[in-house]
Formats: structure tokens, C-alpha cells, sequence
């Protein structure tokens, strides 16, 4: 066993899976979207990008490129929460809460790819 | 089959590495930070309990992290708050500074500071777009080289195991920028690095001090790249052969080299005065060297120097005396010592010879050993060898009748090859020819050059090279090569140039004759002040010069003047 490896594996699904929670619900309730969920998801996301840094594989690149992607995306998502609250102070309407969920929505699918990706690889290693 | 060039040695991924641990700390730290300040209870201006959001807690990191420090935003911090903030300024304040320790740790890193010359020396190399020379061993040798090739406003690139070698190189201004690189030429892998398979490399120069180092790098370039030269330095035969043997372009063993030269210059003075000076670096004051003597020879060291010149000496029957520390592989008869002193030089009876060879491998016994003898024979003529450039002072005030330094004799070599292929064969016929042959030469390039040594050049007879004569030929004029010489500046005047050698199919002619007519696809070998070389190509490039050498006649060109000339041409009739 390779701790590297568990503490890579580890960083990529955790980001996944809290990405996750927090897309779950109606999309345009803010209840159902708790700000904590996304803010452990931004940084877990960050980690498991600079824990992807230095790869020189193929694979290595596309595992960084996808995991870039969710970090714009969730990145964004903070953005806008932090616009629509305490700069426009037009509060979490639906339509904001709907924006800021589906940016969330499409770093949940970066964060699929990179799992996919992880898997694959993985797969192909142990034969 | 290789990496493409940038690919290898990249540092981006290296920095990255590194700075995985710093940036996973600093995100962790924030991260810690901004959440504790989410967490801690507060109380508004209105007295109401309050709690920071996100948004909040990050611009009071921010600014406490980076040490700023704006105060208590936006409302007066509780205890809490203020417990909270001196926990995460230790937190950030202390992964910066982590951060930061590791970036500046990581730039001093002998490692990456090589890794970064390095990739800056293979980003300069792709950016090279015109032919240039691979100089494997920046020695003396590797410096005559890349001086005359700078000179000539050609690019080198350079390899050399000793990094107080690459250092000078790195500090000295040439003009052109010489990418160097301090590594091992013996390892195929360096050598494609320093561009053995760019497309612009014209041939590779080996002149370590090593044999066997030589021997890998004209394998490793016959094998990876066979269309370009390779020309190296060979110090015994048996090396030389097993260069040539496997198609090596030029291979020079300067000791054999010279004694070859010694007997030819002792034999046939002006059969070696032809070849002297046109196979000296060009531009520089012409040798006039006294001829070696027949008598008694004695050499002193029994080097690969000493061993060569005693070769070709015996062959000659010129009686020889050796003088040496090690006299156990020197043929019977030699005397042990090192010459330095007056007893060993009497007791090679140095009264009576007429000839002396310095060539151990120690410059300062060297000129010990001229000293010393000049002394007791004041007349005898001497031959020494100069094994470092740097000692050449010394041995000017010494005077010598021969000096001798082997790397000298290696790069001009090189260069007069390099400049001018045909030279070779030249060289070769002509010492075929015979002394008063030569002799006839010798007094006409004197007339020519002057003083300096001449510089020698090919010239091709075809659209790209000589456009004008192309032109002429088609166009049905004969071009002599005699009216070539002339300058297009006042007919009567002869260029200081002469046409040595003409190659038409197999045949070769030396020294054609003025009424010789060219034609296309003859190779010419000429040899002259690099002045004449600058005036032979208007000859060669503008059809209106080479009208004028030939007729003496003005031509207006142009279409107005050609309608003009016409006009006149018909009002005269």
C-alpha cells in the first residue's frame, strides 16, 4: 500500500462526494444548499488539485485539467453567493440560489471525470 | 526516437513538485482560519449576537494573513473573535513564511539552477536557424576553433566537461550568443541535447584531450546523424584508423601531422611552404620559418610527440639521439635525463648536433631545455612544443626556429578544411608536383598576399553561387576564368586571388590557365586576400561586372538607358 496514493485517491473522491452533497436538493431552495458544504468543497478541491501538480503522465495532465475546471466552477459559484449577498444584497433569491447550484452542478461533473479517470487508471495498473 | 527537445529537462514541473507541500499547507491554514472566524460569536453594533459569513471571514483573513491588518471589520470583534484572530495570524503568518522559506530554498537549489541553464540553453539551441558547429571540448584547441569560426560569422555550440572552461566562455563577449553546455561529450544522450539531430547542425568538431572520448563522439554522430561532418582529433595512428575506418570526415593526429610536415619542410622547402601557408588560420603575419637542417638531430621526451618526430626522422636517415627520463621503451643508445641540465645535453654531445627537438610534456622544461642549449650551441636549430596556449609569450621571447603547438596545428586543420573541402585534394596533387613546382607557387602567392597568409574559399559555377556567370553562359558569352581575376572596378588591375584547382566532372586541373573557359557545374578552389574574395563576387553576381572584366565596356543597363543606347547606336549608323 502506498500512502501517497491513499492520500491522493482519498483528496479526489472526498472532493466528489461533497460536491455532491451539496448539488443534492431542489435547485433554487437555499435550504437545501448549506454554505459550510460548499465552502469544504472549494478547499478540498484546491488540495486535490496541487496534489495533482508535477505529473508528467498523460493521465496526470487530464486529472489536472479536470480538476482546474471544478475549481473555476465552484470558485465561480462562491462569487456569485458572496455578489448577491453583500454587494447587490439582493439575498439568496431563486434565481441566484438556481446559478449558484448549477455552477456547482457542472464542477460536479469535472469532479466525475477525474474519478472516472482515477479509476481507469487504476484499473489498467492492476490487472 | 528522442524527446523532443523542450520536453526534456522542463523545470515547470519541478517548481511544481516542490510547491505541492507549501501550497497544500497555505490552503489548509486559510481554510482552518476562515472557518473558525464562521464559527465564532460576535455581536453587531445593535447589540445583536452576529456571526461572520464566509465572505466576511476571508476579507479579514486576507488582510490579517498577509500581515495588513485593517482592524476589526465590520463590527467591534467579541472576545471570541479576537481569541480566533490570534490564532490565525500564527496559522497564516507561519505558512507563508513556509511557503515562501521553500520557493527561495528551491531557487538556490544547485539541481534546479542547472536544471534552468539548461533549459535555457535548449530553448536558445531550437531558436538557432542557420548551419552551426558542434565543438565538443572547449580546450585550447576548442578555442582556436570557436574564435576563427566566430570570426567568420558562423554559430557554435559548445560541450566541455570542466565548468571553469564553460564559465570563461559564459563571460566572455563574442558578439554571437554560444550556447555552452558543461557536460560529458562521451554521453550519446548530451550530444543530442546540444543539437546533433537539429536540422541546422553542420558537423561536429571533436577535440577533447581524450582518445577515447573523441572515438564515442564520431561513433555516436556516424550512428545518430550520418548526413553531417565529423572531423576529431586523434593523438595515436591506432585510434586515427579505427576513426577512419568507420567513415570519419577528417581526422588529424597533429604529432604524426607535423613530423610529417618536419621531413617535407627538410626535403622540400616550397612543397611545405605551400601547404604551411595555405593551411594557416588566415589573416595572420605569413611564417617564414629557416629550413630544418639534415645533420644530427637529438630529441628531448619521448612522448607521442617525440615518438612521431623519431619516426619520421629515421624514415628520412636523419641520425636522431633521444634524450629521455624513462629510457626503457626508447631505442638503444639514449641517454636518460630530462635535458633540463647542461650534463645531460653534453653528454648527447650537443656541440656537434645540429638540431634539437624540446617536447616533453612540461612547457617549463621545455623552455628550460632551449635555454640550456642555446648556451652551449648557440647555433643549433630548434624545435619546440608549446602544450599549453597560454605559455605562447614565453616561448616568443624564446625564439625558437620551430614552434610548434599541437592544438594550433589541429584547428587551422580543421578550418582550412571546413572552409574550402577541395583544399585536401589540392594539397595532396601539389606535394605530388615537386619542389620547383611549388616553388613557382610559393613566389606568386607571395605576390598576392602580401604578408598575411592567404584565406581559401570554393567557389561552385552554378545559379545559386555564381548567378551572373550562369547567366552569360546562356546567354551564349564565354566566361574566362582569367577575366575573373580582373577587378570590376578598373580592368587593368589583377585581383589579389588565383584560381589553384578545377574540378570538371572527375578531372581536376591545378592551376588553370588564364584562357580556361568555364562551365556550369565546375568547382573552383581559390585561394587570396579575403579583399579579392569580396571583389571576385561582383564578378560573379552582377552581369554588368562581368561584362566589363571581359570587354572593357561600360554596358547601360535598364530599360530607358537600353532604349537610349539604342537610339545612339542607331543615329551613329
Amino acid at each position: 500500500m502506498n500512502l501517497e496514493k491513499v492520500v491522493f485517491g482519498f483528496f479526489i473522491l472526498l472532493a466528489l462526494t461533497l460536491n455532491f452533497g451539496f448539488f443534492l436538493g431542489e435547485i433554487d431552495n437555499p435550504e437545501h444548499h448549506n454554505v459550510y458544504e460548499l465552502f469544504a468543497a472549494i478547499i478540498v478541491s484546491l488540495i486535490a488539485t496541487v496534489l495533482k501538480f508535477g505529473e508528467r503522465t498523460q493521465i496526470g495532465a487530464v486529472l489536472l485539467a479536470s480538476s482546474l475546471v471544478a475549481d473555476l466552477q465552484l470558485i465561480s459559484a462562491a462569487i456569485v453567493w458572496a455578489v448577491a449577498v453583500h454587494v447587490l444584497d439582493v439575498g439568496l433569491t431563486p434565481a441566484v440560489m438556481a446559478s449558484i447550484v448549477s455552477l456547482s452542478g457542472g464542477a460536479l461533473l469535472a469532479n466525475a471525470v477525474s474519478t472516472i479517470l482515477l479509476t481507469v487508471e487504476t484499473v489498467t495498473l492492476h490487472r | 526516437m528522442t524527446t523532443p527537445v523542450a520536453a526534456r529537462g522542463s523545470i515547470v514541473p519541478i517548481i511544481l513538485r516542490r510547491m505541492r507541500v507549501p501550497i497544500i499547507v497555505l490552503i489548509t491554514a486559510y481554510a482552518i482560519a476562515v472557518l473558525g472566524f464562521t464559527l465564532m460569536p460576535g455581536v453587531d453594533d445593535q447589540g445583536e449576537p452576529w456571526r461572520m459569513t464566509f465572505f466576511q471571514a476571508f476579507y479579514v483573513v486576507s488582510y490579517t494573513g498577509s500581515t495588513i491588518g485593517f482592524g476589526e471589520v465590520p463590527y467591534d470583534f467579541s472576545n471570541a473573535q479576537r481569541l480566533w484572530t490570534m490564532v490565525s495570524i500564527y496559522i497564516t503568518v507561519f505558512a507563508w513564511l513556509y511557503s515562501v522559506g521553500t520557493i527561495i530554498a528551491l531557487i538556490q537549489d544547485t539541481d534546479f539552477r542547472n536544471a534552468l541553464v539548461r533549459t535555457r540553453l535548449l530553448r536558445s539551441l531550437g531558436g538557432i536557424r542557420e548551419p552551426f558547429y558542434l565543438i565538443c571540448g572547449y580546450g585550447d584547441t576548442g578555442k582556436l576553433l570557436a574564435r576563427a569560426l566566430l570570426g567568420r560569422k558562423q554559430r557554435v555550440v559548445i560541450i566541455d566537461r570542466d565548468m571553469s572552461n564553460v564559465e570563461e566562455l559564459r563571460s566572455r563577449d563574442s558578439g554571437i550568443y554560444v550556447p555552452a553546455f558543461c557536460m560529458d561529450a562521451e554521453v550519446p544522450g548530451n550530444l543530442l541535447d546540444a543539437g546533433l539531430q537539429h536540422p541546422w547542425c553542420a558537423g561536429v568538431l571533436a577535440v577533447t584531450d581524450n582518445d577515447h572520448t573523441n572515438l564515442k563522439v564520431a561513433i555516436a554522430t556516424k550512428l545518430l546523424n550520418r548526413d553531417i561532418l565529423v572531423f576529431c582529433r586523434a593523438d595515436t595512428e591506432e585510434t586515427a584508423n579505427n576513426m577512419l575506418s568507420f567513415g570519419t570526415d577528417l581526422v588529424v593526429n597533429p604529432c604524426e601531422d607535423f613530423a610529417r610536415r618536419l621531413v617535407m619542410g627538410m626535403r622540400e622547402p616550397d612543397t611545405h611552404r605551400v601547404y604551411d601557408w595555405l593551411t594557416s588560420l588566415p589573416n595572420a603575419p605569413l611564417p617564414h620559418r629557416p629550413e630544418p637542417p639534415q645533420g644530427r638531430w637529438i630529441i628531448c621526451g619521448f612522448g607521442d610527440f617525440g615518438q612521431a618526430v623519431y619516426r619520421a626522422l629515421r624514415e628520412a636517415g636523419v641520425s636522431v639521439l633521444v634524450v629521455a627520463e624513462a629510457v626503457d621503451d626508447c631505442p638503444p643508445g639514449s641517454i636518460p635525463g630530462k635535458g633540463t641540465e647542461a650534463v645531460t645535453l653534453r653528454q648527447a654531445n650537443i656541440g656537434e648536433a645540429d638540431a634539437l627537438v624540446a617536447c616533453t610534456d612540461d612547457d617549463a622544461d621545455n623552455l628550460s631545455i632551449m635555454v640550456t642549449a642555446r648556451q652551449l650551441n648557440p647555433d643549433i636549430y630548434m624545435v619546440s612544443l608549446e602544450n599549453r596556449l597560454y605559455n605562447r609569450e614565453l616561448f616568443r621571447a624564446a625564439r625558437p626556429a620551430l614552434p610548434v603547438q599541437t592544438s594550433y596545428l589541429t584547428a587551422s586543420r580543421f578550418l582550412s578544411v571546413l572552409s574550402a573541402p577541395m583544399l585536401r585534394d589540392f594539397l595532396k596533387q601539389s606535394a605530388a608536383q615537386g619542389n620547383a613546382w611549388n616553388h613557382v607557387l610559393v613566389e606568386r602567392l607571395a605576390e598576392i598576399t602580401g604578408d598575411m597568409t592567404p584565406d581559401c574559399w570554393t567557389i561552385t559555377v552554378s545559379d545559386k553561387q555564381t548567378p551572373a556567370v550562369t547567366l552569360a553562359l546562356r546567354l551564349g558569352e564565354p566566361v574566362q576564368l582569367g577575366n575573373l581575376c580582373r577587378d570590376a572596378r578598373k580592368r587593368r588591375n589583377r585581383l589579389d586571388a588565383v584560381p589553384l584547382m578545377l574540378r570538371r566532372g572527375g578531372e581536376c586541373l591545378l592551376l588553370p590557365d588564364d584562357d580556361t573557359l568555364l562551365q556550369v557545374g565546375d568547382r573552383m578552389l581559390w585561394c587570396g586576400t579575403p579583399q579579392a574574395q569580396v571583389l571576385l563576387g561582383w564578378n560573379l553576381h552582377h552581369l554588368n561586372s562581368l561584362r566589363y572584366v571581359h570587354t572593357g565596356e561600360h554596358r547601360p543597363d535598364g530599360w530607358v538607358w537600353r532604349h537610349l543606347a539604342r537610339r545612339r547606336a542607331a543615329a551613329g549608323d
